[in-house]
């Protein structure tokens, strides 16, 4: 990496006085059947052209996020007695997984009209049009609150180490409950809360062997795959009789 | 040892699967229930999105019925008649449950509603059998011997019309009776996941009078096919059955029933209905303080996309 960034550091200087050079720990995560979750190591540093003094106070932010999904939020009130699901709001984007970790609590080095504009706090990621419910915002907190509590949802304020206001590093756990997809990782570089660069990359998260063929069974062949699970079935059930009718003996 | 599965997408301990479904294994050869009834909850609790529990445990139940039904084969204790006039009723009944599923998937309130047959069923059943059974042991321990049960009451199921005789359950009746309580299970099987066999061992002890020998075996044979076409549509319909997780639960639960037949043989009839009755009432109490007690969370996410 130091190698990487040297080589770099020698080409000709952009344009821009800070710039992000990455690297990744992995080009992508596979999905084995022992998976138990995993992580991602991102770092990198800050290149300068040496010429013009950075001012105000560095921010570095990495979000990860999950592929979009919509997704319904639905509320229980009592009803005669019991709980029953009686208001639903409708999500329409929200992405299945959703880390935010800065170097610094993400008010402190992000201005509010920012992060309207490049939604990058968990409230901002997700959108929710035409909600006809009154406090629509409640089903929003309460969806990031059950992802958060699930591991899907991440605010890592101090989860981004800067040393020497050139190198970064940060390391963001995956749960077991992944979803498949591209996973967009985006860097952001801020100086005084207004953002000077930022660097996206895309890391696909995919099953592999025979998770990713029965996937694949079950949604592009599904009569098959029924019929698959109903043989395994019957013959287990024959064998177990069999093989105690052996015992027995 | 942690598993990924594949449908359910979620990474749970594969010997906690095998332990669970040899539990319920065990439970489903005695008594002749297919164990959905408690094996379905249990998988909400450890973290199986609910509609890939209830499709996946209709798959598992084919698995642990096939291999009860062979030991009752070779007993000679399986009604193959009633088994099929039964079936018949139940294949339409599945179809319809899937429907009703479906549409109730879409409303958000199938959650309340496989909760509710829970408790309305097993709270109706439970009673009526425990207090049926405690009476039967009282009556045989006055008698100071074994008392014959003689259940071979003339009631309304004896004055309707399409009879048809049954040689093995010893039985000249109509076939409607039988067949409503094929359509009710097949329902059952389809909204709760479960085989139906605690609903149905009762009907056809109490409403069609059937011998509880011949009982258990017939139930299961009904069981494999209502259970085997509920997974096909819901593999087909929802795309919810995990076969990696079919797996784990089967090979815990066929050997679980195997041992469960064995040792259903040794025990009276009116001591198994008892011990049913009260898991089952267990079971009802649970589901039903759960509905009544103010949820930790009141907000839950259902899968997007427009009904």
């Amino acid at each position: 990496m130091i190698r990487l960034l040297a080589c770099l550091l020698l080409l000709a200087l952009p344009a821009k006085a800070e710039e992000i050079v990455l690297g990744l720990s992995r080009d992508e995560v596979a999905i084995t059947a022992t998976f138990e979750g995993s992580e991602f190591l991102i770092f990198g540093a800050i290149k300068r052209d040496g010429r013009s003094e950075a001012e105000g106070d560095l921010g570095v932010i990495v979000t990860v996020a999950g592929p979009d999904e919509p997704v319904v939020v639905r509320k229980k009130d009592r009803r005669l007695g019991i709980w029953v699901n009686t208001d639903a709001v409708e999500v329409d984007v929200a992405p299945t997984f959703y880390a935010v970790a800065t170097n610094r609590p993400l008010q402190e080095i992000l201005t509010f009209t920012e992060d309207l504009n490049t939604r990058i706090s968990t409230q901002r990621a997700i959108r929710s049009v035409g909600a006809t419910v009154d406090n629509a915002e409640r089903f929003t907190q309460a969806l990031i609150r059950i992802r958060a509590r699930q591991g899907l949802y991440q605010r890592l304020p101090t989860g981004v180490l800067v040393e020497e206001e050139t190198l970064f590093r940060t390391l963001i756990p995956l749960p077991a409950n992944l979803t498949e997809g591209d996973y967009r990782a985006e860097i952001y570089l801020t100086r005084g809360k207004q953002i000077v660069d930022v660097y996206t990359t895309t890391i696909p998260v995919k099953k592999v062997g025979l998770e990713r063929w029965l996937y694949n069974l079950a949604h592009d062949q599904p009569f098959l795959y029924g019929l698959m699970s109903l043989a395994i079935a019957i013959f287990s059930g024959w064998a177990a009789a069999a093989a105690f009718t052996v015992f027995r003996r | 040892m942690q598993i990924y599965l594949p449908i359910a997408e979620v990474s749970v301990n594969a010997f906690l699967l095998l332990g669970l479904g040899g539990i319920v294994g065990v439970l489903s050869g005695m008594f002749g229930v297919g164990g959905g009834f408690l094996m379905t909850p249990l998988l909400f609790f450890i973290g199986i999105p609910p509609a890939v529990a209830v499709a996946t445990e209709a798959n598992q139940i084919v698995a642990s019925s096939f291999s009860g039904v062979l030991a009752h084969l070779k007993r000679k204790t399986v009604d193959l008649r009633m088994g099929t006039v039964l079936l018949i009723g139940g294949l339409v009944g599945s179809a319809l449950g899937i429907l009703l599923f479906n549409y109730l998937k879409s409303l958000g309130q199938v959650e309340l509603l496989v909760q509710l047959c829970y408790v309305v069923f097993l709270g109706m059943i439970g009673t009526l059998m425990f207090i049926e059974s405690l009476n039967a042991i009282r009556n045989a321990n006055k008698a100071g011997g074994r008392a014959v049960p003689k259940r071979r009451k003339h009631n309304w199921v004896h004055n309707l019309p399409f009879k048809m005789k049954f040689r093995v359950s010893g039985l000249y009746i109509s076939v409607i009776p039988p067949l409503m309580v094929g359509v009710l299970v097949g329902v059952l099987a389809a909204i709760m996941g479960v085989g139906g066999g605690f609903i149905m061992v009762p009907a056809m002890i109490y409403l069609l009078g059937m011998p509880t020998k011949v009982v258990v075996g017939t139930s299961l044979f009904q069981i494999i096919f209502v259970t085997a076409f509920t997974t096909m549509l819901h593999a087909t319909t929802n795309y919810t059955v995990d076969v990696v997780l079919a797996v784990l639960l089967l090979v815990g639960g066929v050997i679980g029933a195997q041992i469960g037949t064995r040792i259903g043989v040794k025990m009276k009839a009116e001591q198994l209905r008892i011990l049913l009755a009260i898991m089952v009432l267990a079971v009802c109490g649970k589901l039903a303080f759960d509905l009544l007690i103010t949820p930790s969370e009141l907000y839950s996410l259902g899968t997007g996309g427009h009904s």
